[in-house]
């Protein structure tokens, strides 16, 4: 069972219901954000793009105090699989689940386009359907996507592993040219050390259809996917 | 504060008010007293040119507004139409002009607001947004600013609000210079037999506000705003502008959504131009009755507002219901969940008035209907205008041919009317709620269908916004027919079929004789060109007064074509897939180069009479690309429009989503002078790629379409030669694409370079 959380404000929480129910039959739900314990069942909590509380402070600073992101917490300190997208990224960060901080994008405006990003690692619950250094094509749309962690927290990531996702070429070559909103390293998406919290600007819930922004998002839902059935039969 | 005393109520009050004289006394015949001051700030905002439509209602009336797919025409909040599997398609589209001159970004985002109210009052979830803007020169630091506003203000709004922008049209010209225009489209679906209205039924009823407090904000926006023209002490209006927060809309529509799958309720509307009073009036004279209502009970965020100000006050995200007598806790419940404020303001009687009291005294009891739907209608005098003779005179001859093709093809893609509008629309969400099949840079966008549960169906939805504000200055009424044909062409070019029309008339002061001849010109191509195809008219909006120190803008009917598509994943695209395709011209190249873009940016003159619109054309051609498109035979198809063939062969060149490029290589018979072939803009062309070209053009001799294949797609470069070989363009597209795509950007201050080249 999979928890799409919905903060006021969410708006991708359709879209990513949609994408994992009706693209890939999994069994999942809208979960409200005054809850305070996830549904028992839960093996799956993914925290939608949007605008959760208008992103009127900081963008995730107010979701992180949800009474629902109690037990959200919890369950990724019992090693659940968390996947958040843009504001949900924001909102990880925010949270402390993942390291670091999304600043606005470097030359202010919000941007929707769709980008490349190199997989860096397929060893992981949230990339195993993908080759190393395969490009994928999912989009952006965010005004504040800048990823920024000090040079010591950078280099942790860097050395533990966790950037899954640069923003990359079509080749798939990491370029200053490539980086659509000035995020250190390139960085679309981090995991954290434990390897169960996922955060990503690109919206892979927007790619999950050929002929509407193609199919690439699939892989990383479809991943997850997977890793949640192997736990089941565990 | 202290109690402050409400002035005495007169005719030169009336007259500060913007009522005329004549209204005045009308006003003191139906009520057989003085009104009241907030009766006076009733009736000066119900019969503003804004909420009344006084002066375009009699000719709106000839606009043909029914047909089989019609279910809903104008008088309610949006039209609506049937868009098969028990689904409806509710859209509209409206200026928010006046208000984005003066405030842009809250402007826009408001005129983004109202429109989005206007769908889901009708309980329809918004699904996709277009934008049609227009401004002064980019040279003009002003209007760099103004650009700069209006995209963060629709990006602003209709990002956190979760709605898709899909497509619109970003265009500039001197004469909005003193007057931009900001119009905003907003379709959605809703379950055909779960349309709601606008309507105050059930004698005892409760009345429910719900949404946003009510502030100062906004007061008498729809009246001296919108409803006058604009001077040097414009900027003394910006406290008539309101002021946005998508947040709670968005927390307004999930609200609105979820308590309209109960039936909890009976009619709502949204509090828009005018707020409290016209929504309240429209609701009760759409249903016969009459409302009474406390003002002490209204939510507010100011301390001490009167009644006049609470009636008058625009603040945005509010809605009026009415509920089943018995339902109010149950719809104030679904309200709070949400965070927002509802209670019962008041009950529905069956007196057929208006009766509103504040602190247990009556400050407003008038007769509902008179103020409402029996405003005055207007036969204001038009004329041709004199100078419309030497407008439309233009001697061919007399005007210098091209003598560097190249040169005027690179020059016409650096235009900002010509070149990419990618800075615009890369601001905007295009992705959300998962059903962009054709994003924003191409003929029109399509959307496919879901099911208001979200199931998908194979169907899409197409949609295109369209003006040549030029070719409707040199002549309104072609001006029109063109705007929809071209509208409607668009719309087939991805394969649909033309279904509906909405459309938001801009003009200058009504008062003037040849501003009106201009807009009963447009009305009358409008009705002309929408009765040849069959695409009734369901619901618009009309914003006159734009002009500034008594210079009129051009006049600008923007019209939206709606179309359906059977099958959305059998859709053509507007550029060249693939190398190695025949390219097919559809449509016959006239010498009509008056009121092209060449003609104004190479020689500095907007005079002619336009292309010739010829309907039972349009209607062939469109036919023609549904079909082919449908059978697969057209892979695809690209309006030959501003800028011509040159132009229009060149962006199928490098259009592609994905960045990628193909060339082309065309050869064409020069029947009349090559500028013209090349870049006169004649109507009713269709460049189409094929791998059939055989199959393209029996099917277009069946039809009496004229057609040719004139070329074949590979390569990197676009060679454009005559029949004997002359060579008149041969550039890389990669560097003509480099010339498109930094038109606007490299205009703007921040010099455009953001974000990388990705």
């Amino acid at each position: 069972m999979i928890a799409v959380i919905q903060f006021p404000g969410s708006n991708d929480d359709r879209d990513m219901l949609f994408a994992m129910k009706t693209i890939l039959g999994a069994e999942a739900s809208l979960i409200w954000h005054q809850e305070t314990v996830l549904p028992a069942k839960t093996e799956i909590v993914l925290l939608p793009g949007g605008f959760s509380y208008g992103d009127y402070l900081r963008c995730g600073a107010m979701a992180r105090f949800s009474p629902v992101m109690g037990a959200v917490q919890r369950f990724a300190d019992a090693g659940g699989f968390v996947l958040g997208t843009c504001n949900g990224f924001q909102v990880l960060c925010e949270s402390g689940l993942l390291p670091g901080i999304l600043l606005r994008n470097r030359k202010l405006h919000f941007l929707c386009q769709n980008t490349a990003v190199r997989v860096e690692r397929s060893d992981t619950i949230f990339t195993s359907r993908t080759k190393p250094g395969e490009v994928l094509w999912i989009p952006i749309k965010h005004g504040e996507g800048a990823y920024y962690a000090d040079t010591k927290q950078m280099q942790r990531l860097e050395d533990n592993g966790q950037i899954l996702l640069r923003y990359c070429d079509a080749e798939g070559s990491v370029t200053e040219d490539a980086n659509p909103n000035g995020s250190l390293h390139n960085i679309a998406g981090i995991v954290n050390e434990r390897g169960n919290v996922f955060g990503l600007m690109p919206h892979p819930e927007h790619a999950v259809e050929e002929g509407i922004g193609g199919t690439d998002g699939l892989k990383i839902l479809g991943s997850l996917l997977d890793a949640a059935l192997a736990r089941r039969k565990a | 504060m202290t109690e402050c005393k409400d002035p005495m109520v007169d005719l030169e009050l009336a007259r500060a008010h913007g009522l005329t004289d004549g209204e005045y006394a009308l006003i003191l015949e139906i009520l057989g007293r003085t009104p009241t001051y907030p009766e006076l700030g009733i009736f000066s905002v119900m019969w503003s040119e804004h909420c009344s439509y006084k002066s375009s209602k009699v000719h709106l009336k000839t606009l043909p507004t029914t047909g089989k797919v019609v279910l809903q025409g104008p008088g309610e909040n949006a039209g609506a139409i049937d868009i098969g599997e028990g689904l409806a398609a509710v859209f509209k589209i409206e200026s928010h002009n006046h208000p984005s001159f003066i405030s842009p970004v809250q402007g826009a985002a408001t005129g983004v607001g109202g429109i989005l109210r206007d769908i889901f009052t009708m309980g329809a979830r918004p699904t996709a947004s277009l934008d049609s803007i227009r401004f002064g020169p980019l040279e003009d630091p002003k209007h760099r600013y103004l650009l700069h506003g209006v995209v963060e203000g629709i990006g602003g709004y209709g990002n956190p609000v979760g709605v898709a922008t899909v497509g619109g049209e970003t265009q500039f010209h001197e004469c909005y210079r003193g007057n931009i225009l900001v119009n905003a489209f907003n379709l959605g679906i809703v379950d055909a037999d779960r349309i709601f209205r606008a309507k105050a039924v059930g004698i005892g009823n409760p009345v429910i506000y719900a949404g946003s407090k009510t502030g100062r904000d906004g007061i008498h926006g729809a009246s001296l705003l919108a409803s006058a023209e604009f001077d040097e002490k414009t900027d003394e209006k910006l406290p008539t502008v309101q002021v946005g927060d998508p947040f709670t809309e968005k927390c307004l529509i999930e609200a609105c959504l979820e308590l309209m799958a109960t039936d909890f309720i009976v009619g709502i509307q949204d509090m828009g131009a005018a707020g409290l009073t016209s929504s309240s009036f429209e609701m009760a004279s759409s249903a016969g009755t009459g409302i009474e209502m406390d003002l002490d009970r209204i939510p507010t965020r100011a301390a001490d507002l009167t009644p006049y100000e609470m009636l008058l006050s625009e603040s945005q995200e509010r809605m009026l219901m009415v509920a089943k007598a018995g339902c109010e806790a149950e719809v104030c419940k679904i309200f709070e969940r949400w965070g927002l404020d509802a209670v019962v303001v008041g009950r529905v009687t069956d007196t057929g008035r208006m009766v509103i009291r504040s602190r247990d005294e009556i400050v407003v009891d008038i007769p509902v209907d008179p103020v409402a739907d029996n405003s005055p209608e207007l036969k204001r005098p038009y004329a041709r205008p004199a100078e419309q003779d030497q407008r439309q005179t233009l001697t061919l001859e007399s005007v210098a041919p091209e003598q560097d093709l190249q040169g005027a093809l690179e020059a016409l893609l650096d235009s900002p009317n010509l070149g990419s509008k990618e800075w615009v629309y890369r601001q905007y969400d295009q992705r959300v709620q998962g059903n962009t099949v054709l994003a924003p840079g191409g003929d029109a966008a399509l959307i496919r269908i879901k099911h208001t549960d979200g199931t998908p169906t194979s169907h899409g939805l197409a949609m295109a916004v369209d003006c040549n504000p030029r070719w409707c200055f040199l002549d309104p009424y072609t001006g029109t027919l063109a705007a929809v044909a071209e509208a409607a062409r668009n719309v087939a070019c991805t394969g649909a079929r033309p279904l509906a029309v909405t459309n938001c008339l801009n003009f200058g002061n009504p008062e003037k004789p040849d501003v009106m001849w201009q807009l009963v010109e447009s009305i009358r191509g409008l009705g002309d060109a929408c009765k040849a195809f069959d695409t009734p008219v369901i619901s618009g909006n009309v914003s006159l007064y734009n002009e500034t120190a008594g210079r009129a803008i051009y006049p600008t009917p923007t019209v939206v074509m709606v179309g359906r598509l059977d099958d959305w994943g059998q859709h053509a695209v507007s550029y060249f897939p693939s190398a190695d395709l025949s390219i097919v011209l559809l449509g016959a190249t006239r010498e009509e180069l008056a009121g092209s873009e060449w003609l104004a940016l190479r020689r500095g003159i907007e005079a002619g009479m336009p292309p010739v619109v010829d309907l039972a054309h349009e209607r062939r051609l469109q036919d023609l690309l549904c079909e082919g498109i449908a059978k697969g035979t057209i892979r695809a198809a690209h309006d030959v429009s501003d800028g011509g063939l040159a132009v229009a062969l060149t962006e199928m060149c490098f259009t592609a989503p994905d960045g990628r490029s193909v060339g082309a290589s065309v050869r064409l018979a020069a029947t009349l002078r090559v500028d013209a072939l090349l870049f006169g803009e004649s109507t009713g062309r269709v460049l189409v790629a094929t791998t059939n070209p055989e199959a393209v053009l029996r099917a277009a001799n069946a039809c009496s379409v004229p057609a040719q294949t004139i070329g074949k797609t590979g390569g990197e470069r676009l060679r454009i030669e005559s029949a004997d070989t002359e060579v008149w363009i041969d550039a890389s597209v990669k560097h003509l694409k480099k010339i498109w795509e930094r038109a606007i950007p490299r205009r703007l201050s921040d010099g455009g370079a953001h974000e990388g080249g990705a």
